[in-house]
């Protein structure tokens, strides 16, 4: 096969309006949504080579290519996804999808509550792995794709590829389950917890109705997103990019930017501040403490993934301390004592939870050889 | 005895596994042997190596691999989950060998284990002369070996009763030849059905 890569080209996002009403699982019905999402590579005649990658905490539906207006637009996982990527879009047919509660376009809470002809803002329901996963299906209906030959996705999105498998067993056969955790910890849970206190008393805030008054809670965002980018990032990685730089060539004796990390922090800060919804960001960190699928087990993952029938590639970091390697080993033993297929690749990296985004050559190697294995 | 994959060993293994058993590779290497028990026998396997390229290796080899260090013992595993626990060439490069033995019990019905017999004779004249040995079963220079325990046919006998551990079946060769007369003197491998107790 050809090695040589290229990008996707140019993406266009498309909409799915949905009529039928939807229940979340917090008991909240939407009659009417939307779902943003966008297609590359060719459904094939029999429809067997789909592939859904599922976005994390702050990403969306575009996940490869740009846009026409941007060349600056390049999707999220574009590294991975394309013509003879690992991601092969000559083989496959991959979908993305904006999820519910997003503010990329799906319906969330900046589209407008039918009830009171205002955003939904923060009335909008709490949107959990499950109702995203349940949308998910209902789009792969309207695209016509009974069984996906794969659901991936990292962190939230791995999340998403493993509740496919006990959901829709029967629509999945591949799971790639990224930097995921079959929960979060308490300390993890701990973490979404200061974030949103960080949005939900930033003053401009204002009861999660922000829209109406013009304004966007950018401290509470920016903040949320600081502790967020530490939490991503492993300590040896910060001390090896950043360790005690200056910005500026002495201590300044005051409380602006003294070191390269608090530069690097508020830039990053400000910049996810400046696109990212604050309610969108409430639900996707709900979405994430929620996830226990042994829950409803007395906390058997084994008995919990007794439902599933796909097979698994589950793939953990290193240096990634916010989600494990010890987390996905919990996944793999659960899918083991189920006698189901499943291999788990820990790829030695530096770079913490943000490693499944990178291309490193021997993780993309692993997904390459994973998906080269993918019958279509 | 044909040598379906360059590693007669193999041969000896397939034979004591049944079809459609659940068995788990440990220092699975590229999965050559879970390959071909898969499609031969239908088992349910799964390697473990702690090698990213015996892992990459396996995931190419359409086999299911997890990849751990196998002297992190093999907690993760229920007991008596699988009916075989393999152990090919690799019990000499574990340090912790009663663990590893006991885990193996624990984890599966029966072990497989196979390891290059120390004791062999031209060991025994490499070390008469002075030199460590050196031979297409221990191919490493002793500065560059991955094995850590070095002990023979009757060292690993012994062992076995000290621990309770039965030995349900042996197999010793030199080269690819059987050897039945003083296996610990003549035989380069040795390859053991293991069971619990009695």
């Amino acid at each position: 096969m050809d090695e040589t890569t290229h990008s996707v080209g140019l993406a266009q996002p498309q909409r799915a309006h949905f009529d039928t009403p939807v229940t979340l699982a917090g008991g909240a019905t939407l009659p009417a949504y939307d779902l943003v999402y966008e297609t590359y590579g060719e459904l094939n005649a029999a429809r067997t080579n789909a592939v859904l990658v599922c976005h994390a905490l702050s990403g969306n539906h575009h996940l490869a290519g740009r846009y026409a207006d941007n060349p600056q637009s390049v999707g999220w996982w574009d590294n991975l996804i394309g013509p003879g990527k690992p991601l092969d879009t000559r083989k496959f047919f991959v979908v993305g999808m904006n999820n519910l509660g997003g503010c990329y376009g799906s319906t969330g809470p900046m589209t407008t509550n039918p009830a009171s002809g205002q955003p939904w803002g923060a009335d909008f329901p709490v949107v959990t792995v499950e109702d995203c996963v349940a949308t998910q299906a209902r789009l792969a209906d309207v695209l016509g794709i009974d069984d996906w030959a794969a659901v991936m996705g990292g962190s939230l999105g791995g999340m998403q590829a493993l509740q496919w498998t006990l959901d829709y067993p029967e629509r999945i056969r591949h799971a790639l389950v990224i930097a995921a955790a079959p929960k979060l910890t308490a300390q993890n849970i701990a973490f979404n917890e200061v974030a949103r206190q960080a949005i939900l008393t930033d003053p401009d805030f204002h009861g999660g109705h922000y829209y109406a008054h013009g304004v966007v809670p950018v401290r509470g965002l920016r903040l949320a997103r600081m502790l967020g980018h530490i939490t991503y990032l492993s300590d040896d990685q910060m001390a090896e990019k950043f360790g005690r730089k200056l910005r500026r060539e002495a201590l300044q004796y005051n409380y602006e930017v003294d070191f390269e990390i608090e530069s690097y922090l508020r830039y990053q800060g400000d910049k996810f501040a400046g696109y990212f919804d604050a309610n969108t960001y409430l639900i996707a960190t709900k979405a994430l403490d929620y996830f226990d699928p042994a829950g409803a087990f007395g906390g058997d993952l084994r008995a919990a993934l007794a439902r599933a029938r796909a097979k698994f590639l589950v793939v953990s970091f290193s240096t990634d301390w916010r989600f494990a390697p010890e987390r996905s080993r919990e996944i793999v033993f659960g899918l083991v004592h189920n006698s189901l297929g499943v291999s788990y690749a820990e790829i030695e990296s530096s770079a913490g939870h943000d490693s499944f985004l990178l291309d490193d050559a021997h993780y993309h190697a692993v997904l390459r050889a994973y998906f080269e294995g993918v019958a279509v | 005895m044909t040598n379906v994959l360059g590693r007669f060993d193999f041969d000896v293994i397939a034979k004591w596994i049944r079809p459609g058993e659940k068995m788990l590779d440990l220092g699975c290497g590229d999965g050559s042997l879970l390959r071909y028990l898969q499609d031969q026998k239908g088992v349910l396997g799964y390697g473990v190596d702690n090698d990213p390229d015996n892992v990459l290796a396996c995931i190419r080899n359409g086999v299911n691999v997890v990849q751990f260090d196998l002297e992190a013992g093999l907690s993760g595993f229920e007991d008596g989950f699988f009916d075989h626990v393999v152990m090919s060439l690799s019990l000499q490069t574990v340090r912790r060998t009663e663990q590893m033995l006991a885990e193996m019990l624990r984890v599966g019905r029966e072990a497989v284990v196979s390891f290059p017999n120390f004791g062999h004779r031209s060991h025994r004249e490499a070390i008469a002369a002075g030199r460590m040995p050196v031979s297409k079963i221990l191919p490493y220079q002793w500065y560059d070996s991955p094995n850590v325990r070095f002990f023979t046919i009757a060292d690993f006998e012994a062992l076995c009763g000290e621990l309770g551990i039965a030995i349900r079946e042996r197999l010793a060769f030199d080269g690819e030849r059987v050897v039945t007369e003083d296996p610990n003197l003549n035989a380069s491998i040795a390859a053991y059905r293991l069971g619990r107790g009695g």
